[in-house]
């Protein structure tokens, strides 16, 4: 019972994980809405840097995003995330942009 | 029946009386609390929260201009709201969205226009400050019919507002003598303009460029004499380092006869003589700046980082051009701000909830209280500033 309660409230087979833990999600999600926010805005609806929402991305190919968040982009305001970030949790993050970003709380 | 009657009549004057006791607004101000769309006001001789108030929108960035008679706070939220506060009935007066997506405001020198900048659609909208009424739209078009993202919006002498087009390179002076149709002057200013400033004087505008090592400087005195490019090169020789926030500007930038300026991409302040507008210095400090902040009497600067410095603050002495302190008020130090003589200085820390309240003196802590995600602080005395 107790077990079965624990086990109900862990991911869901970790499928969408992609080996990022749970806690890391959290970071990440708090990363992305206050850090990236600072310039793409706090509902990633754009600042002084684009929009980042599935509308504005659903034509964009995901490892390009995520190579831009790791090596930030030449001749823009964007700067390279890889000291922050690995690569599996770069893709994790254009995963959720492209299917919707969840909430920080 | 006519006892209860004189006995209703009375309570009512006695709790009007004690809901609105005669004060005055000088020492008041105001907190965005960036995650909940609220601001408090706050009482900085007593060092209280006054009131809460909710409704505000998206206030993920905001900033905040005074009416001059220092009773109204207008609110420029991100989603493009501008939200009219009564400081005194501590309520919203007035609200209106006038955007898509914003970055802030000015008043305009007599008081009488409100001025909001605007990413969404790029431009600049001006409203009666009184009644919010849209007075003039000022879209910035650039190349074939483009809109441009606008930064660095100030008041100037002349009832001029001045600001800079992030996409199109430029500033722009807008003189509203008659406020429905504002004369535009306009003038190449350089790469991806930030943020703008206008020394305390009204006379120059400076826009910081991320896309040049170099700042563009417009002498409002004799703008025929077109913008200047100042601190040239003042990167040349160095790796660039990533910039994970914008730095911001403004006329507290300005401690005597010079101007403490944060390098873009250098962990560094410039220091430039605002007479000759030559660089006279360089301090090295622990990250990005992004707010350089003079005390009122320019005897100190506080300066706060970008990501992954934003845990501290520096304060630096003007005199020895030293960093006498490093100061670790939270995690994310998003702003700071001085009471009008500065002998206090508030200092917000999102992911900490909380506000710090500093001796600028002893450098000591002298109380702290909670804030929902706390980022500008705004205080009632940017009401008579230039600038502000």
């Amino acid at each position: 019972m107790i077990i079965a309660a624990i086990l109900s409230i862990l991911p869901s087979a970790a499928s969408a994980d992609d080996g990022v833990s749970q806690a890391r999600q959290l970071e990440l999600v708090k990363l992305v809405r206050n850090d990236c926010g600072s310039c793409h805005g706090m509902t990633l609806k754009g600042g002084l840097g684009p929009a980042l929402l599935p509308e504005s991305l659903h034509n964009s190919n995901a490892e390009a995003l995520r190579e831009t968040i790791l090596r930030g982009r030449t001749e823009t305001a964007m700067p390279p995330w890889a000291t922050f970030m690995s690569e599996i949790e770069a893709a994790w993050i254009v995963e959720q942009l492209m299917k919707g970003f969840p909430d920080a709380h | 029946m006519r006892i209860n009657c004189w006995l209703a009549i009375l309570a009512l004057l006695l709790s009007s009386c004690v809901a609105t006791p005669l004060r005055g607004t000088g020492d008041l101000g105001l907190i965005i609390e960036r995650d909940v769309g609220r601001v408090q006001v706050v009482d900085t001789s007593a060092r209280i929260v006054l009131a809460s108030i909710s409704g505000l929108g998206d206030l993920s960035h905001a900033s905040v201009v005074f009416s001059r008679d220092g009773r109204y706070a207008y609110v420029f939220g991100r989603d493009g709201g501008l939200t009219k506060v009564d400081l005194l009935k501590r309520a919203i007066e007035k609200r209106i969205m006038q955007a898509g997506n914003s970055i802030g405001g000015a008043i305009s020198q007599n008081g009488r226009y409100v001025a909001a900048q605007n990413y969404t659609p790029g431009g600049v909208k001006v409203f009666d400050a009184a009644t919010l009424q849209l007075l003039a739209d000022i879209p910035a078009s650039y190349g074939d019919g483009k809109l441009s993202k606008v930064v660095g919006l100030v008041d100037a002498p002349g009832n001029q507002f001045v600001f800079s087009l992030f996409d199109a390179g430029e500033i722009w002076v807008a003189d509203m003598t008659d406020p429905t149709q504002p004369k535009i002057q306009k003038f190449t200013a350089g790469k991806q303009p930030y943020d703008g400033l206008i020394t305390p004087d009204g006379r120059h505008y400076i826009a910081g460029l991320f896309g040049e090592d170099g700042l563009a400087l417009l002498d409002l005195r004799h703008p025929e004499k077109g913008v200047r490019r100042i601190l040239n090169g003042y990167g040349q020789g160095e790796e660039k380092l990533p910039v994970y926030k914008m730095p911001h500007l403004r006329g507290w930038a300005v401690a005597g006869t010079q101007a403490y300026l944060p390098a873009i991409g250098h962990h560094e302040l410039l220091v430039v003589d605002t007479q000759t507008w030559q660089e006279v210095g360089r301090i090295p400090v622990a990250g990005q700046p992004v707010f350089a902040i003079a005390r009122p009497d320019g005897r100190q600067v506080w300066v706060n980082f970008a990501f992954p410095d934003n845990g501290q603050v520096q304060v630096v002495d003007t005199e020895t051009q030293q960093i006498v302190k490093t100061l670790q008020p939270g995690r994310a130090v998003l702003h700071m701000e001085f009471t009008p003589r500065g002998e206090e200085v508030w200092v917000s820390s999102r992911d900490d909830n909380r506000v710090t309240i500093y001796d600028t003196q002893t450098l000591q802590t002298i109380t702290e209280f909670k804030a929902s995600a706390p980022s500008g602080i705004f205080f009632t005395h940017r009401a008579s500033r230039i600038g502000f």
